[in-house]
């Protein structure tokens, strides 16, 4: 084992995905590399399937319109390990890391994961539009209160955080535009909302109030007219800036772990000329995601070697991943809420980001507290031989007779997706396996689970290394 | 001999609106200014002729009565750029100019134990580590939930277990020299072993009579009270609450933080002293700014100078600084302007409380209060 072919295409699966099992990695590297990137960029017109919603509502109606915030959470880890489109849901998680929006103040699940379905249905199609829909989100409304914002009370909230973090980045403009932009989009609100009862909210609606609109001149970065929002969004894509701080945004969450946001100001791209070349790319297709998706994802800089494993996975990608790895949840089962929650554990509460600014992301998704919820929850993820993907991995390790304590550690790791891990860190896992010399196969039910229970004792050490937090 | 000083801080975030929380009951501006979100009139728990609590603080006014709560009034810092990440970045890294990735309670940790002998000397709890707390080397506990802690739990063989920690261990260290996110991990790793087995002493030993409420945050004080009581010697706990980013329904939202925060707060000093564990603890509570002057009909927008608090046996109560003046022409941009630099308050509670030199922690020299009772 241990194939070039394969370790780029788990690479490319675990970025522009949830990671895949050796048995779907190995199909899709006979499929070719290109040809993989495609299906993921387009799956409509490469013929893959969207998850069937039916199902979830079949069988997890609370999830479908969510009563309990932790449900809401359920649902969308749920798409993240169930989709046959990874890099689709892979984009809902971008937008929804860089427009993060918390229920913790919309208070509105089903409201929220209409968000998330808006990201989902147009994450990969146009950025400008998507900022116009993301402008009319009620629930992106109500969080930066833009119903508040009125022709005579004009409310900054969306208007500041629109530039500086959901366009531009701070440093690229003033108060003034700030003040520009909010009144701009007075007027953009939600109808109001009907209570709710004690077992059902209500969906909300986005209307424009022209009454309520100030319609009279501003001057916004340099522009002067009588603009509504759509004006101020059209101008703003046009900045440089713009361009500039959502290709870093996507180099960061594709290719390589970039500093905090607010420090972009003072530090350079990791790669400048990757930052730049996926600007350019964003511009020039007139800011079409799937056409800089596909860029990034074929370009040099994206498949060289030294970028693989320097990311560190976020609790979304660590619990999605599992689960896709070890093929739970091929069919519907109870137990769907407390994967949403693990998330949570791990420090990423889905559709609940801690502010406007997201997650920190990066080593600030590991601490101590996170370290020990992810180490334990892959390794006991791990340790169960009766699920299918892990029933592959010792089945195919179980194709020799006996195997080496270097043919199981390599084995491991090539399984679990072609993992790389330190040559120190490897003679420790040899060592482990020394202990109770070679192993053997057997032929009798015992001889075959003893077998097992070593080979899922070596994946749940490889879980426990600090290599395996990276993807 | 004396017990070690224990810093408590309590983070209200989302910038918490001064004016609805210590109400300027005499001054007639604060009701030309507050239309809408306002504690009406007499509604407000007294504190004195001038000022009164938010209704919902009442179960902390106790603490006022009996001297141990200390106002720190105008908090904040110049120019304030009144977005939530710049301005919680400042309070938690002291660095108003650039932006810092060390924090302030990390760089105490480092000075009270700076061969790191107690991995518990800092203690969080909440999920993800706030940057006050982070600096490369220094070993924090993040615990969201302290009865079930541990490192590799799921292993239920125990001999097992122990073999796969022992291995752990040893992939965990050197824990320098192949990259600053690796040496990282490799550090937490380590920490998180040694935390882990200390930490789960806490549960076992701890009992109290007092009741804690459901709530998130009454849950993390309670936390905080059993590691205190188990004399792990940890000085600095942190821990927050939120959303206090009342820009809209401000009345109820905010009535509901304060009632969850001061009974949370009402409950952990009563078990605390009822458990002979309070003498040497201080709680303070800050916010990244205070909230806009006037308000918008539905909350209030973000502002500048805010307020803090000190509470315990060892703080002497009062009102510190001065509430920053009302008058239109006194206003920064529409907020109230801060008149008492945030690292001066630190600076008194690491100096005065903590025994440590402030300068190289805040980054400078800062003017002290005197909010620590001699």
């Amino acid at each position: 084992m241990g194939n070039k072919d394969i370790a780029l295409m788990a690479h490319l699966m675990r970025r522009a995905g949830f990671g895949a099992s050796y048995d779907e990695l190995e199909a899709r590297a006979a499929k070719g590399y290109e040809a993989t990137v495609e299906e993921l960029v387009d799956p409509d017109a490469n013929g893959v399937p969207e998850y069937d919603e039916l199902t979830l509502a079949r069988y997890f109606p609370d999830m479908e319109v969510p009563s309990a915030p932790a449900m809401g959470t359920a649902n969308f880890m749920y798409h993240l390990y169930t989709t046959p489109r990874p890099l689709v849901e892979k984009m809902t998680l971008f937008w929804h890391m860089v427009f993060a929006t918390g229920n913790s103040k919309v208070d509105n699940p089903p409201e929220m994961l209409q968000q998330i379905q808006m990201f989902r249905d147009h994450g990969m199609g146009n950025y400008k539009e998507l900022l116009v829909r993301l402008s009319k989100d009620p629930s992106m409304i109500f969080w930066l209160d833009n119903n508040e914002n009125h022709k005579q009370a004009p409310n900054e909230n969306w208007g500041r955080e629109l530039l500086e973090l959901f366009s531009m980045g701070q440093g690229n403009y003033t108060e003034d535009d700030v003040k520009m932009a909010a009144r701009a989009f007075t007027g953009w609100t939600i109808l109001p909302k009907i209570p709710r009862t004690p077992y059902q909210r209500h969906h909300w609606k986005f209307i424009y109030k022209a009454e309520d609109h100030d319609h009279s001149e501003k001057t916004f970065l340099g522009h002067t007219g009588r603009f509504n929002g759509e004006d101020i969004i059209d101008i703003v894509v046009e900045q440089p800036a713009t361009a500039n701080f959502m290709a870093r945004h996507l180099y960061n969450f594709f290719v390589a772990d970039e500093v905090q946001v607010p420090s972009w100001l003072d530090v350079p791209p990791k790669d400048p000329e990757a930052v730049e070349a996926i600007a350019k790319v964003f511009v020039e297709s007139e800011f079409d995601i799937k056409t800089t998706l596909r860029f990034i994802l074929n370009s040099d800089f994206f498949k060289d070697e030294s970028v693989w494993f320097a990311k560190v996975k976020n609790p979304a990608e660590v619990v999605a991943g599992t689960i896709r790895l070890v093929g739970d949840f091929q069919e519907p089962r109870p137990g769907v809420l407390p994967m949403g929650l693990e998330g949570t554990y791990q420090g990423q509460d889905l559709i609940n980001p801690p502010s406007v600014e997201g997650w920190h992301t990066g080593r600030e998704w590991i601490d101590t507290g996170s370290l020990v919820r992810r180490v334990n929850f892959v390794a006991d993820s791990f340790s169960n031989a009766d699920m299918p993907g892990i029933k592959s991995i010792i089945n195919r390790l179980g194709a020799s007779e006996t195997l080496s304590p270097e043919e199981v550690v390599d084995g491991c790791l090539e399984l679990l997706g072609a993992v790389q891990i330190n040559d120190e860190t490897r003679e420790q896992l040899l060592t482990h396996v020394r202990a109770s010399g070679d192993l053997s196969r057997g032929s009798t039910e015992e001889e075959t689970q003893a077998f097992g229970k070593r080979v899922t004792e070596v994946l749940q050490l490889i879980a426990a290394t600090r290599e395996y937090q990276f993807g | 001999m004396a017990k070690d000083p224990v810093l408590v801080i309590f983070q209200l975030t989302g910038g918490n609106d001064y004016l609805n929380t210590i109400v300027p009951r005499q001054n007639p501006l604060y009701r030309d200014y507050r239309k809408l979100v306002v504690i009406p009139e007499g509604e407000e728990v007294p504190i004195d002729d001038d000022y009164g609590f938010h209704p919902e603080m009442a179960p902390i006014k106790q603490f006022w009565d009996e001297g141990k709560m200390a106002l720190i009034h105008g908090i904040g810092y110049d120019n304030s750029p009144r977005s939530h990440f710049r301005s919680m970045d400042i309070w938690h890294t002291c660095e108003p100019d650039k932006v810092g990735t060390e924090g302030w309670v990390g760089r105490s940790i480092q000075a009270v134990d700076p061969d790191k002998e107690n991995v518990l000397t800092g203690v969080n709890f909440g999920q993800g580590l706030p940057r006050a707390m982070a600096l490369p080397g220094v070993p924090v506990a993040s615990v969201s939930d302290i009865e079930n802690y541990g490192v590799l739990t799921g292993i239920t063989d125990e001999e097992q277990r122990m073999r796969a920690l022992d291995r752990f261990q040893r992939i965990y260290s050197p824990a320098i020299g192949r990259g600053p996110v690796m040496d990282y991990l490799g550090q937490t790793g380590l920490d998180a072993l040694k935390g882990a087995d200390i930490l789960k002493t806490a549960p076992e030993m701890y009992s109290s009579s007092v009741e804690y409420a459901a709530t998130p945050i009454a849950q993390k004080l309670r936390g905080i009270s059993m590691v205190h009581q188990a004399n792990l010697g940890t000085r600095f706990f942190y821990t927050q609450h939120a959303s206090f980013d009342t820009h809209a329904s401000q009345m109820a939202g905010h009535e509901q933080l304060w009632k969850d925060s001061a009974a949370a707060i009402s409950d952990f000093f009563a078990d605390l002293r009822a458990n002979d564990a309070a003498e040497n603890v201080v709680l303070i509570m800050f916010s990244e700014f205070g909230r806009r002057v006037r308000d918008n009909g539905s909350g209030t927008d973000h502002g500048a100078g805010g307020i803090a608090f000190a509470i315990g046996d060892p703080v002497a109560g009062g009102h510190y600084s001065e509430y920053p003046s009302m008058d239109e022409k006194d206003l920064q941009e529409g907020d109230l302007a801060p008149n008492y630099d945030f690292r001066g308050f630190y600076s008194t509670l690491l100096e005065q409380f903590m025994g440590l030199d402030p300068t190289e922690i805040v980054g400078g020299t800062f003017e002290q209060l005197d909010f620590i009772a001699k």
